[in-house]
């Protein structure tokens, strides 16, 4: 990736294996993120094959019922762990919130290459965990089957999940820290992008929320090999005390899994509609209430579990609550587009696509919130496809297009945009395929991780498993071409969007230090407006 | 914990010195919350089964050493006092009184995980350990395994935090050495002496509950 | 097998009620997304790029329209949820004739028991048009008791009851899933839910068994005899325990002070853990019964111990 010009940059300016792995530069780091977990990624998607292969017969005939449990359980951990809790924020928040805000880089770099190490570490416990005969717990490791009755590694896999936590704790730390103190001279909090909003609530999510988690798979683990009571009945212990534990975590789990990509979508719709976002303020303040309220809400996942049916009203209620914030940025975005001058190019429609599939996801989880439904469907394949449309539908799909959107300035390359838009195509079919069949299937009484089901359910499995051959496809593509690219795609300008944004005035790739000289800001975010310094369109796009 | 024990005291993402000590500053604060909702999961716990059942954590609390625990909390508070003595020295520049009070801060916490020891050692041998060798005579033992699971647990933890400190003592006690504190340069020891005083706030909160079950 | 289906079967009075508020959902849920997904897409195409530039106007919000759509989406959120509370409302209060059966999950199996003596093996007898009760508990890990057609579901947990109703409006056989993850087998421990015409039901409640179908008291009483109850516990309360006869569903005023009502549950822990909530005026003195009982032992107890009235004489 050398210059003929001989201009350095971050990606050249070193190119020996200890400039890498002992780097403390954020945009590095970001680069070690991104190959970590996409092999996490494809790890999951593996597990996920096996999964579908098993369901496209009612009989248990393609594994057996102990491998099949490990299946599921470790394509959860895996991706919710190691790939959706991360993405985003330790990938193009890594690179992005210093450059957004000005800064030469986040306010601890020692700490952000502290957290990938903690990363790797835990992924290694994890995989070694899944190695030497993996897990079955399933990724909520309820007790006392997880404490007392899985002849699983359940041991290591805490362990791994207890490191990692960390390492999401350090970014949220990192970030909080950065985004308060190092803003560029004029860059008021209602200046920056919604970009650096969301990350900023998902990073107090993360750092009020991980160590309950930390705490209970270390209690787990302790019951585990101890054999003390804390979560098993048996010696006097409180199985739904667990629940409590690990849903108070997880629920805001969900939200550090949503949030950056919802950054993501602000960005782009605004870029490429050539307007000022609509409600900035509102967006912005609905982050941080999705932050708080989503604290408030754990019990929604135990309604019946056994807790007291007044507690299940308030949760019920409560989690009504926190789909306003999301509706609202939903309306605020379309309208965003309203007048607009939309071009058609891959980013934006994978950022229009999460509109659609994120509305959809989030609809369906009205239906689980309602107490007399959620009876019916909990714990069936309604809830299934409610998550995945979130958080596949959803974060992968704002991922994707930010991982679009900010490739040329990441690399310096221009991907090939035809082939980007015949994947994320290629993507939005199969997915819906995967996972819309889910939810007749789950409202129909198939409950989750069943080995074997009853024969009129295959049908919709079938539809299923072949919607997962083709997103199985649909994702291998932007793999492909994003490493072509790297060696052949056209080099990309400064700012071939001519996207408003710090990060834009810099060249592509940046160099280590970001900015010549710290820029001085002078205007709010999203300056398409018709007097803006955006205010003109790009020249066709380089092909 | 924090870059900035770098040979020069401005490290290159800072525009200067202030900047970086309020980001320092705000760090360690997030961390402190942090930490308190690590804790808290464990309090949380801890209340829940105390409640249902409190007959047994008042029998489990009367076994504990008071003598020993009021003992650590006196030696905990007073490495308290010598770590804010030691922040003082290092703000005015006093450099040997600054590695005196950080020695006995270490000092003193060595004391209480000492002692600490001492306890745990005389848990084992009365067969109070949870797990295989759990012996209780009485009724309710179940219930008592599991208060001092969470003793356990929660001052294990506790002691592992303050292990932590010992390491952070140390690395301060090595720069204070080499002049490298000042009135122009103290962040890492007021961090550390936050990061210290949380620790010792975390016990305050451990000894009444664990040790003062039910006592008058 | 049936075929293709996008519902399950409504039989349960429940299960209409259930299916109402999902096509109301539905309904929404398909208004909203195609309000969304069409706008964006004429947004698209009717404002898509044009070469030489469009003129965007500087449009960047409203207070009114922000208003307007957090507004109605809150008031639609609210009417969903009270909508699905007052159902949820109805699913915990079981009608007080209600039929009862005792149910306990353990890996990977639902044993079920009637009143009347039959027992039952993944398989569930009921008749049509009575409310049925479930006394649920499991042997080992959490288990979930769940029908689909029926539209109910409820956790059997370790160490504690939970209950679950429905009344049958249909005569068939209907899918039982346990829908709580639990092992190997978990997708193993299905079952069937028959109902029956009532005439059908009492007729196959009758039925031989292989051994006398003995009525779950007689069961009970010869467990509280067995295990030497009656010397601590004697009727006309000269024990060093409470008279038992009436304390179902009493008032007992604990020996810390509180009162609580002797369901089911307290009578479990009474047997199982005597010494955590003690009656005013007694002594530790009961000894455990963990390991001693299994939980359907300890049910069989129970339904002796409700079937003691106040006033009769004791065994």
């Amino acid at each position: 990736m050398s210059e003929p010009d001989g201009r350095r940059h971050y990606l050249n300016v070193d190119y020996g294996v200890r400039s890498w792995l002992l780097t403390t530069d954020h945009k590095r780091i970001a680069i070690l993120y991104l190959c970590s977990i996409t092999a996490m990624f494809i790890l999951g998607g593996l597990f996920a094959v096996g999964i579908r292969l098993e369901l496209l017969t009612p009989q248990g005939d393609f594994v057996q019922a102990d491998t099949y449990n490990k299946l599921f359980t470790m394509h959860g951990v895996v991706m919710v762990f190691f790939f959706l809790i991360p993405s985003i924020p330790a990938v193009l928040g890594n690179f992005l919130v210093p450059m957004m805000i000005g800064a030469r880089d986040l306010a601890f770099p020692r700490i952000n290459l502290l957290s990938w190490y903690l990363y790797v570490l835990g992924a290694l416990f994890t995989l070694f965990a899944m190695i030497t005969g993996g897990v079955d717990t399933g990724w909520t490791f309820y007790t006392p089957y997880s404490t007392a009755s899985s002849a699983t590694n359940v041991m290591p896999t805490a362990i791994g999940i207890f490191i990692t936590g960390f390492s999401s704790i350090l970014t949220g730390l990192n970030f909080i820290a950065t985004i308060h103190t190092m803003r560029a001279p004029g860059l008021t909090w209602f200046r920056l992008p919604l970009f650096v909003w969301a990350h900023y609530a998902t990073s107090l999510i993360m750092v009020l929320g991980t160590p309950v988690i930390a705490i209970t798979v270390a209690l787990v683990g302790l019951e585990r090999g101890l054999h003390i009571g804390i979560f098993d009945p048996a010696l006097g212990g409180d199985p739904i005390l667990f629940q409590h534990l690990f849903w108070f975590y997880s629920h805001p789990a969900v939200y550090i899994m949503i949030l950056p990509g919802m950054g993501v979508i602000s960005e782009v719709v605004t870029c490429f509609a050539r307007r000022r976002i609509y409600g900035y303020g509102f967006i912005a303040a609905s982050s941080l209430m999705i932050a708080l309220l989503g604290f408030l809400v754990w019990g929604h996942h135990m309604f019946v579990s056994g807790q007291s049916q007044y507690a299940a009203l308030v949760f019920s209620f409560l989690s009504f609550f926190v789909a306003i914030p999301s509706a609202v940025k939903v309306f605020n975005w379309t309208a965003t587009l309203y007048r607009g001058s939309i071009a058609w190019d891959s980013p934006m429609l994978y950022a229009l696509g999460f509109m659609g599939l994120f509305t959809i996801g989030g609809l369906t989880g009205l239906f689980l919130a309602a107490l007399g439904l959620d009876v019916h469907v909990h714990d069936t394949y309604f809830v299934v496809a409610h998550f995945h449309y979130i958080m596949v539908g959803g974060t992968i799909m704002a991922y994707l297009g930010g991982v679009h959107f900010w490739w040329p300035k990441i690399t310096g390359r221009m991907y090939p945009e035809a082939l980007a838009k015949v994947s994320g195509f290629v993507i939005f079919l199969g997915f819906n395929l995967t996972f819309f069949p889910q939810f007749i299937l789950g409202y129909l009484g198939m409950p989750r991780r069943y080995h074997s089901y009853p024969d009129e359910f295959q049908v919709l499995n079938v539809f299923s498993t072949a919607g997962a051959s083709i997103l199985g496809v649909g994702y291998l593509l932007p793999l492909c071409y994003f490493l072509w690219s790297l060696r052949y795609g056209a080099k990309a300008p400064a700012n071939p969007w001519n996207a408003a944004g710090l990060e834009w005035q810099t060249l592509s790739p940046p160099p280590t230090e970001n900015f010549e000289t710290t820029p001085v800001v002078t205007t709010d975010a999203y300056d398409y407006g018709p007097d803006g310094a955006r205010a003109t369109p790009p020249e066709a796009a380089v092909a | 914990m924090h870059s900035l024990s770098d040979a020069q005291p401005l490290a290159h993402q800072f525009d200067d010195t202030d900047q970086q000590r309020r980001a320092v500053s705000f760090g360690m604060w997030a961390f402190l919350v942090n930490e308190i909702m690590f804790f808290g999961g464990l309090f949380a716990t801890y209340t829940v089964y105390r409640v249902l059942y409190a007959h047994a954590f008042h029998d489990g609390s009367h076994h504990l050493d008071i003598t020993l625990g009021t003992i650590n909390t006196a030696v905990l508070i007073a490495s308290s006092l010598t770590m804010a003595l030691g922040v003082w020295s290092a703000e005015h520049g006093k450099r040997r009184p600054l590695m005196a009070w950080l020695l006995m801060t270490l000092l003193l916490g060595g004391v209480f995980v000492g002692i600490k020891a001492v306890e745990y050692h005389g848990k084992w041998v009365d067969h109070l350990v949870p797990g295989p060798g759990f012996v209780w005579h009485g009724e309710g033992a179940q219930h008592v395994q599991i208060f001092y699971s969470l003793y356990f647990a929660m001052t294990g933890f506790h002691a592992l935090h303050m292990l932590v400190g010992f390491g952070l003592l140390t690395w301060l006690i090595i720069d204070a050495r080499r002049g490298r504190f000042g009135p122009a340069y103290y962040a890492p020891v007021e961090m550390v002496g936050l990061y210290w005083h949380f620790v010792d706030i975390v016990w305050i909160f451990l000894f009444p509950l664990l040790y003062l079950i039910g006592r008058h | 097998m049936i075929g293709f289906r996008l519902f399950p079967e409504q039989a349960s009075t429940i299960a209409p009620q259930v299916d109402a508020l999902l096509f109301f959902l539905i309904g929404l849920s398909l208004f909203f997304s195609l309000l969304i997904a069409g706008l964006i897409v004429v947004f698209m195409v009717r404002y898509r790029r044009r070469p030489g530039g469009d003129h965007v106007p500087d449009i960047h919000g409203s207070l009114a329209l922000e208003g307007l759509w957090t507004a109605i989406p809150f008031v639609l959120a609210m009417t969903v949820f009270f909508w699905g509370a007052s159902i949820f409302a109805t699913m915990q209060r079981p009608p007080d004739n209600a039929l009862e059966v005792h149910v306990v999950g353990k890996q990977w199996m639902w044993k079920l028991q009637h009143m009347e003596g039959r027992r039952e093996i993944n398989e569930l007898h009921v008749p049509v048009g009575r409310a049925v009760k479930l006394l649920m508990t499991s042997e080992d890990v959490i288990h979930s008791f769940y029908v689909p057609e029926f539209r109910v579901k409820q956790d059997a947990v370790p160490g504690r009851y939970s209950s679950i109703w429905f009344e049958a409006t249909k005569p068939g056989t209907y899918h039982l899933f346990c829908a709580e993850y639990c092992g190997t087998l978990h997708s193993g421990m299905i079952g069937r839910i028959v109902a029956m015409e009532p005439a059908a039901f009492e007729a196959w409640l009758g039925g031989r068994q292989a051994g006398a179908n003995v009525p779950i008291e007689v069961d009970g009483e010869g467990i509280f005899r067995a295990q030497g109850c009656g010397t601590c516990h004697r009727a006309d309360g000269s024990g060093q325990g409470p008279a038992l006869q009436g304390v179902f569903g009493k008032t007992v005023t604990l020996a810390s002070g509180q009162t609580l009502v002797a369901d089911e549950g307290y009578l479990r822990e009474s047997i199982l853990d005597p010494n955590a909530q003690i009656v005013a005026g007694y002594t530790s003195v009961m000894p455990t019964f963990q390991g001693l009982l299994s939980e359907e032992d300890v049910m069989r107890l129970i339904a002796y111990v409700k079937s003691l009235k106040a006033g009769e004489g004791g065994s």
